[in-house]
């Protein structure tokens, strides 16, 4: 799941192993900020609409209260070899209305966007609130926001994704896939093109009325190799990250003249060699260590899985109770700064305001290697008040509340979470040079991590053997196996900032009923020291 | 295409609700169908109420009702199709989305596997709809959390976090061949985790059925409570190969990996488990202990899924593996006829054939061993043995000498469900599950099994 921009000439400063490393996508052609549309006021007929589910709460004794007016959409071109599988455009539009009585949420939606609708789902919001009663010491206390009376916001774009045409996508798509299928032994290639839309309109009764459209865009792409005695087949895929841009950034990543490279990679594959196991020195490139920083980093830092309200679907978390972390736990080495943010550029949980109205602030998760701070909503705040009150900060909300459809209550997700780059100029290759025996690792592969953030085990694309300071060979069937504290404390190098570049995932998954996150992780390469590698391959 | 200037300024209800009878669905999608200057026309139509209440930390935290319906429709001219789904009921937004799926379908470039529309298809009925869910009320849904939140807060060292999410709705879908389908079904699933507020136990249980009233809240509560107390101080135990006794829900998970590696075409092109080496696939080959059938069947009255696919196939029983050997694999229309076989829906409801092996007794027969509730962020390392990695979560027991002796540390396993299948040593009763990983009607034995490949511990609790 990935989507990349323009791409570097590597290798050069690494003597021979310019020979085997892949080229690699780079952020460099989009990173200055695009000439943004000027985002429009509210329909008057929506802000009409939000009004009157406030009014309804108010009257029917919310104490606070928000409404959601929602167009969600999605565009997808599916492709496989030379033909197309499918062409899907999914649209849907509601309102959501959370009301707030005696400190009980109730929530109710629909997709009725008349005036009786929406009063409607105000209802069943009250009465829901009201059936759920709980005891005072149970009552939700929200942190003040700064009300917005008119706040807009539009992804910096130049094209927008659900303007081209069709048939433009799908011959783009066709293109890159015959290229692929020219290196022997590629059989088969799957790409897409996903777009998503949504135009977000909030309202709540402190004042905030925002208007806002997100984009995001993606290019699935993999293609598949398989031994002539059909033996063994492995894929290459992954090859590109998404991102909150238009279509300009597809474009930008030049999957036609990429996808030859693709396809080799594929079937070099084939003929790695099987990884032995053993500790090595792990050398992970952004578009693979994003995927770590997610997993490891920015889900035991969510402040609800920290206090058990996660518990029975995602988990809690490690970095728990607050008490113990804040400013003391040790998550890794003094290089380690992890921040949190909904303002990168690119980044797909940026936003203007999040779903509680507030203003996202940029904050430092990890600093120098120890625990700083949670990310958290309005509801969350005041449960850090005591930090906040210790390091004379004001109590408020990171912003981090987000609700994936009208039809879904928002609640605490994941900003961008981002490996903040080292102060040396310090490059992947540079990084490599400097390791004896290590495996590089290039691209997210499989992934799975427990319930508390503890053990994990992570994959890849591409595995290189390095051996005194150089890529030696391919590897194949990798994985490495960590527990979280000692694989961030074992991190003894990182690259500086020309080499700090987004990954991203389209579906987080969390809560019940189950709702799905976009979230991009910035983050540099960076080595560590000594990791436990196993070998994945069996025979069937 | 065109966009309408406001799209927020129109009325969108269905007069009638979301849940919509046999002939309303019929009569709302014949209008569909009419409005088609396509070639081809099939239009889907879904909607319901789900109501849900979520509580953690002995309190209740989320809850919501929500009322929607979704409208499909795919277009054809030749070998060229597109779809558009909408929310819009209104006169001009089925318009819209009709002739915006007519436009898009025309740009796009032919599909050479565009199958034609079905005829008209005669489906088995499963009755899958029950007023006792169909008529709760958030009062019933709040009481029924209590169960567990007043279990634990009277207990004093525990916290419970649970979620009920339950719903009545409708599938229907109609073509310009005359074709027609049409499920109401309701649903209501229960999942509850009980921790030890000391930190160190935690225990899982949950319950699913269509029929509200075949959910026991008291039983879950009491499960989830008592597999936390006994999973309290867990202790480090070598990971490594074990003998092993998977619950049903542990086996559901593992089970229903085999829905992507059953896909035929896969098989066909050289690139699945079930390839065979040099051409064709594994069907009629021995693949895992003969003990072992697993078999679709919406029909079943412990599954009761829907009795067609969305292209409108009937779904009948199906049957994967047989006795041990591999029966069938997952046939797109397209590829069964390419391969001159019969299509079929894929996995969908799944149920494994149980037997009469107690619980108990497999505890008793085994010297040493672990006892596993669930599973956990199933993910694929290699899909040429279906190996997956996972871990293990919310009651993890050690076995020794025939009894449950101590709780153990969670493991990581490096594991394929053809493997466990392969090591069987006995199969118990068959119950339908509620929480796996994939989700949907699924039955599943307890399995023990041996050799099962633990490869690292968690310290997660």
């Amino acid at each position: 799941m990935t989507t990349r921009r323009d791409f570097l000439k590597a290798g050069t400063a690494a003597g021979a192993a310019a020979l085997v490393l892949p080229k690699l996508a780079r952020a460099e052609s989009l990173a200055t900020r695009v000439a943004t549309p000027e985002p429009p006021p509210m329909d008057p007929a929506v802000k009409e609409l939000l009004t009157e589910a406030l009014n309804a709460a108010k009257m029917g004794g919310a104490e606070f209260a928000d409404a959601r007016i929602g167009r969600y959409r999605n565009n997808f071109v599916i492709t496989r070899e030379k033909q197309i599988v499918n062409v899907v455009d999914t649209d849907t539009l509601g309102v959501g209305v959370r009301v707030l009585v005696n400190g009980t949420w109730g929530f109710g939606a629909s997709r009725d966007l008349t005036k009786a609708g929406v009063v409607a789902a105000t209802r069943e919001a009250l009465g829901i609130a009201k059936a759920n009663a709980v005891p005072a010491a149970d009552r939700v206390r929200l942190a003040p926001a700064t009300p917005t009376p008119d706040g807009r916001y539009v992804t910096p774009h130049t094209t927008d994704p659900f303007t081209v045409p069709i048939e433009e996508k799908a011959d783009l798509l066709i293109r890159a896939n015959t290229e692929a299928m020219k290196v022997p032994g590629v059989k088969f290639v799957n790409s897409n093109m996903f777009f998503v839309k949504e135009e977000k309109n909030y309202a709540n009764t402190d004042g905030t009325f925002t208007t806002q459209t997100v984009l995001r865009s993606w290019l699935p792409f993999a293609a598949t190799a398989v031994a002539p005695d059909f033996s063994d087949f492995q894929t290459r895929t992954n090859v590109m990250q998404p991102a909150a841009r238009g279509y300009e950034y597809l474009l930008a990543a030049k999957p036609v003249e990429h996808a030859q490279q693709w396809g080799e990679e594929a079937a070099a594959k084939l003929k790695a060699k099987p990884v032995e196991v053993g500790r090595y020195d792990l050398v992970l490139h952004p578009t693979h260590l994003w995927l770590t920083i997610h997993e490891s980093i920015g889900h035991p830092l969510e402040l609800d899985r920290a206090l058990g309200y996660e518990a029975n679907y995602a988990g809690t978390s490690f970095i728990a109770p607050p008490q113990k972390t804040l400013g003391q736990l040790r998550y890794g080495p003094k290089i380690m700064n992890i921040q949190g943010d909904r303002s990168q550029e690119g980044g797909c949980s940026t936003i203007g305001w999040d779903d509680d109205g507030v203003k996202p602030d940029t904050f430092l998760l990890i600093k120098e290697g120890v625990v700083n701070d949670y990310e958290t909503t309005r509801e969350q705040a005041p449960m850090l008040d005591w930090w906040y009150a210790k390091q004379g900060r004001p109590v408020r909300s990171h912003g981090c509340a987000h609700s994936d459809s009208w039809s879904d209550i928002a609640f605490q997700r994941m900003p961008n979470v981002s490996l903040l780059p080292g102060e040396k100029d310090l490059s992947y290759e540079d990084l490599i040079a400097a390791t004896d025996r290590g495996i590089a690792i290039i691209g997210d592969g499989s992934f799975s991590i427990d319930q508390q953030r503890y053990n994990a085990q992570f994959g890849g694309q591409l595995f290189y053997e390095i051996k005194g300071g150089k890529i030696t060979g391919m590897l194949k069937d990798v994985a490495y196996q960590m527990r979280t504290p000692d694989f961030w404390n074992s991190m003894d190098m990182i690259g500086g900032k020309k080499s700090y570049e987004m990954g991203a995932s389209f579906f987080d998954g969390k809560g019940q009923p189950g709702q799905v996150n976009a979230v991009s992780h910035g983050c540099v390469p960076s080595r560590f020291r000594n990791i436990n590698v196993i070998n994945t391959g069996r025979k069937a | 295409m065109s966009t309408p200037k406001s799209l927020f300024s129109r009325g969108s209800a269905l007069s009638s609700g979301e849940m919509l009878s046999k002939s309303e669905a019929q009569a709302f999608l014949e209008r569909v169908v009419k409005l088609s200057k396509a070639e081809t026309i099939a239009a889907s139509l879904g909607g319901g109420y789900q109501g849900n209440i979520r509580f953690a930390a002995n309190r209740i935290t989320t809850s919501g009702g929500v009322n929607n319906s979704q409208l499909v429709v795919q277009s054809g001219y030749g070998a060229k199709h597109a779809v558009v789904t909408t929310a819009d009921f209104s006169p001009e937004g089925i318009e819209r989305a009709v002739r915006q799926s007519e436009a898009i379908a025309k740009l796009a470039p032919d599909d050479p596997e565009n199958m034609p529309l079905l005829p008209p298809q005669q489906y088995q009925n499963v009755d899958a709809y029950f007023d006792s869910t169909a008529n709760l009320t958030a009062e019933e849904r709040a009481a029924a959390a209590r169960t567990a939140i007043d279990a634990a807060k009277a207990a004093g060292d525990l916290a419970a976090a649970g979620f009920i999410l339950e719903g009545s709705g409708y599938s229907a879908l109609a073509s310009n061949t005359g074709m027609f389908a049409y499920f109401p079904a309701t649903s209501a699933n229960y999942q509850l985790t009980v921790r030890t507020n000391d930190g160190t136990g935690s225990g899982w249980a949950g319950a699913d059925h269509p029929d509200w009233k075949q959910i026991d809240f008291k039983a879950v509560s009491d499960r989830a409570i008592s597999k936390a107390r006994a999973s309290r101080n867990p202790v480090a135990v070598e990971p490594g190969r074990y003998t092993v006794i998977l619950e049903p829900q542990a086996v559901g998970d593992l089970v229903q990996l085999l829905a992507f590696a059953l896909d035929a075409r896969s098989a066909d092109e050289g690139r699945s488990s079930f390839s065979k080496q040099g051409g064709g696939t594994k069907i009629g080959e021995k693949i895992v202990d003969p003990r072992v059938t697993i078999y679709s069947d919406p029909a079943d009255p412990q599954l009761l899924g829907q009795p067609w696919t969305g292209e409108g196939l009937p779904l009948g029983r199906e049957v994967w593996i047989e006795n041990g050997v591999l029966k069938e694999l997952q046939y797109s229309r397209y590829w069964a006829q390419k391969k001159g076989a019969r299509p079929n829906g894929g996995l969908g409801a799944v149920k494994m054939a149980g037997g009469d092996t107690t619980t108990e007794q497999m505890i008793a027969s085994t010297p040493r061993g672990i006892l596993v509730t669930r599973l956990w962020y199933l993910r694929q390392v290699d899909p040429r043995t279906v190996l997956y990695t996972g871990l293990t979560r919310d009651g993890t027991f050690l076995i020794e000498d025939g009894k449950i002796t101590k709780a153990v540390k969670n493991f990581r396993f490096n594991e394929s469900p053809l493997f466990m299948l392969n090591n069987l040593e006995a199969i118990g009763r068959a119950e339908r599950v509620a929480g796996t990983e994939a989700g949907g009607n699924v039955v599943m034995p307890t399995i023990k099994v041996r050799d099962f490949n633990f490869t690292s511990l968690s310290d997660a609790v």
